[in-house]
């Protein structure tokens, strides 16, 4: 199968600190990829970098097999790659239409098309099977942290991305709402779509995942399948880098 | 996932969900226009029965040109508000730009038009300006129109001479405060606004009903255009009364001509602000800045253009009150002009902390502003407890708004 998104050898330093080196990351549509790392590991840089926040400073990028350059967020969008950081950037002030379509709305001239808006929104919402939103014109102020998450999910695949990126989506929710966010997670690969998720959570990695990738201190530690590993490999892996034959040795790759 | 998702076909919006809902609104701290409408209600109510000169025809347009030009600036103080900022200067910017108009029709010896053009091309600037200095160097506003506050206090000094004041004399600038539109006209701008209103309403709910998402019932369109037919009616024929003690000598009847120009940049305003990409960005950027930014929106254009509107919509409340004076003076825009224009908004429901707010807000707002202006005026107060009397409900509209904001937060609303 060939990823829909490839990295090959990225690295990005902020001034004299090199965050990420020499990292490779592969995402395939229809499946879950678990993106994991310890704090400061380089696991938002490295989305940032794909969503065009950061430039790179050397590597490659490829898009559907095809080298692509991406130098803002307008690229990433363009290609289809949607990312929902973790402070969600939903205006509290506008209903869950006027929020999915924020800096994209439908216009017949100069004025809005709340009707196409209104129908688009409740058709997504209605595929993702989101059944708790009581209605879609509810000012996000008055919504649950999950429903609100399941907004913002919702709004990056309105767009027919082919990407979704979720920077720990779940790390504020409780253990329903995270259920439910999983659940559409896992939704979202079996709809056909590449879906990156950040979780600090190994459960929450082991029920949705299908590849594992662990980043130790800016390196791609491994990249293996999910059914292939236990949860102390993966553990391992995040904490030093190797496990077993799996992992760096001095530092590169295996 | 225990509550379903209503599909909009299946949504109801009969008349008792929309009570039920704007009830729920309420209890969550989002009171909209209620506490302005009560408080209108109240103080009519109260006026009239003390002095019953308040509930005449000719102190009903007064009331109107009265409260034309702080309602103007306070629509325009709307946009920046939504932003979550302040024009403090909007006063003084309307008396700059009323200057700029009195010196460009006598000194200059312009048309009338070319002179209002002068006076709104100078708000224009001035918003710019302001907003530029706010959006790309990051001065608070707060600091940015205090600076500009005092400087256009001392331009208008300056434009006017120190202390003199220029007179006005061009006929179509004197009528927009001190003529009336004759009452056949008001019936028709009337039945013309509400038959529109109403086609509006419902062509919008049958295009909706056609395509399967939830509209607004036939009877609750009635009620509302009834009620605008109504209170519309109302007011028309009260000012269509004559008010002349001598109408054989002269007639005075009819809609001030003040009111079609604030009818109409109502309308226009509010269009913008709820039916354009524009108007959706404000509440945006008002909303959630980092989230418009992340959207896409340059959030620093919307704030000079928020800036602009505002400084703009100044510049008419300038040329308003220049012509309600008959002249302009070092005074013109000052002293409690801006402190009303901020209190109307926020009477109206607008809100100091950004994005909520409506250019109804400014004037149900205004209308409540001259209303303790006009009446306590009638009961022979003096302007020092007219002052302290606005202050305590502007202090009190400002509680109002922080006190929602707290209980929509604990309500888990915010
Ligand atoms: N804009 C920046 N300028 C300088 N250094 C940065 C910048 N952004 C990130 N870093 C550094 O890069 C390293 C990786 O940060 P990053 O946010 O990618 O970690 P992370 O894996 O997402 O961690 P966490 O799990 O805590 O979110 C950290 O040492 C951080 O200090
Ligand atoms: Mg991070």
């Amino acid at each position: 199968m060939t990823p829909v998104l490839e990295l090959r050898g990225i690295d990005k330093s902020f001034g004299p600190v090199q965050v990420l080196h020499d990292v490779s990351f592969s995402v395939y549509p229809g499946e879950v990829t678990a993106l994991v790392g310890d704090n400061g590991a380089g696991k938002s840089t490295l989305v940032k970098c794909v969503g065009g926040i950061h430039p790179i400073d050397s590597g490659s990028y490829f898009f559907e097999g095809k080298p692509v350059q991406v130098h803002s967020p307008r690229d990433a969008a363009a290609l289809g790659i949607e990312i929902v950081y973790q402070d969600l950037a939903l205006c509290d002030n506008l209903d869950i239409v006027q929020n999915m379509f924020l800096g994209r709305e439908h216009k017949r001239g100069l004025v809005l098309d709340e009707d196409t808006m209104e129908e688009m929104a409740a058709k997504t919402l209605q595929s993702l099977s989101v059944k708790t939103v009581k209605s879609i014109r509810q000012h996000v102020s008055s919504l649950s942290g999950g429903q609100r998450q399941t907004v913002a999910i919702a709004k990056a695949v309105l767009w027919n991305s082919k990407v979704v990126i979720l920077d720990e989506p779940t790390a504020a929710l409780g253990v329903a709402q995270t259920a439910q966010v999983l659940e559409l997670v896992r939704r979202l690969a079996d709809q056909g779509l590449a879906v990156v998720l950040i979780s600090h959570n190994m459960n929450d990695v082991f029920a949705v995942s299908d590849r594992i990738a662990a980043l130790y201190l800016g390196r791609m530690a491994a990249q293996v399948k999910t059914s292939e590993v236990t949860h102390a490999q993966v553990v391992e892996l995040i904490t030093s880098g190797r496990s077993g034959d799996l992992g760096l040795t001095n530092g590169v790759p295996a | 996932m225990t509550t379903t998702l209503k599909a909009p076909r299946a949504e109801s919006r009969s008349i008792g969900s929309n009570v039920r809902g704007y009830a729920e609104r309420v209890r969550g701290g989002d009171m909209g226009a209620l506490p302005a409408v009560f408080g209108l209600v109240v103080l009519c109510t109260v006026f009239s029965i003390l002095k019953p000169a308040f509930l005449t025809s000719g102190n009903f347009a007064n009331l109107f040109t009265q409260g034309a030009a702080v309602t103007v600036i306070a629509m325009g103080l709307v946009f920046v508000l939504l932003l979550g900022e302040i024009d403090l200067s909007a006063g003084f910017a309307s008396g700059v730009c009323a200057a700029v108009l009195a010196i460009m029709l006598t000194d200059q010896g312009l048309p009338w038009y070319a002179a209002v053009g002068a006076a709104i091309l100078t708000g224009v600037v001035i918003g710019t300006v302001i907003g530029t200095l706010v959006a790309k160097l990051g001065i608070p506003s707060f600091v940015v129109t205090l600076a500009a506050f005092l400087g256009f206090q001392g331009l208008v000094l300056l434009l006017v001479k120190g202390g003199t004041n220029i007179s006005i004399r061009d006929e179509t600038i004197l009528a927009i405060s001190n003529k009336y539109l004759p009452p056949a006209l008001g019936w028709g701008l009337l039945a013309a606004g509400v038959v529109g209103y109403a086609a509006l309403q419902l062509l919008r709910a049958r295009k909706r009903t056609g395509r399967g998402l939830a509209a607004d019932p036939v009877s609750l369109i009635a009620v509302r255009v009834g009620a605008l037919a109504v209170l519309g009616g109302l007011a028309v024929y009260f000012l269509n009364l004559e008010r002349s003690r001598n109408a054989a000598v002269v007639s005075l009847k009819g809609v001030p001509v003040v009111v079609p120009i604030i009818v109409v940049l109502l309308l226009v305003l509010t269009f913008v602000l709820r039916r354009t990409g524009f108007g959706r960005h404000l509440y945006a950027v008002g909303g959630n800045a980092e989230a418009a930014r992340r959207a896409g929106i340059n959030v620093d254009r919307m704030k000079i253009s928020a800036f602009m509107i505002c400084s703009t919509l100044a510049a008419v409340g300038g040329v308003i009150a220049a012509s309600r004076a008959s002249s302009v003076d070092p005074n013109t825009g000052g002293s409690n002009v801006l402190l009303y224009a901020v209190g109307a908004a926020v009477i109206g429901g607008t809100s100091l902390f950004g994005g909520k707010g409506r250019v109804l807000d400014a004037v149900l707002g205004g209308a409540v502003v001259a209303v303790i202006e006009n009446g306590m005026g009638l009961m022979g107060y003096s302007s020092g407890v007219k002052y302290i009397v606005t202050g305590s409900v502007l202090l009190l509209a400002a509680g109002v708004d922080a006190l929602s904001r707290k209980r929509a937060a604990a309500a888990g609303l915010r």
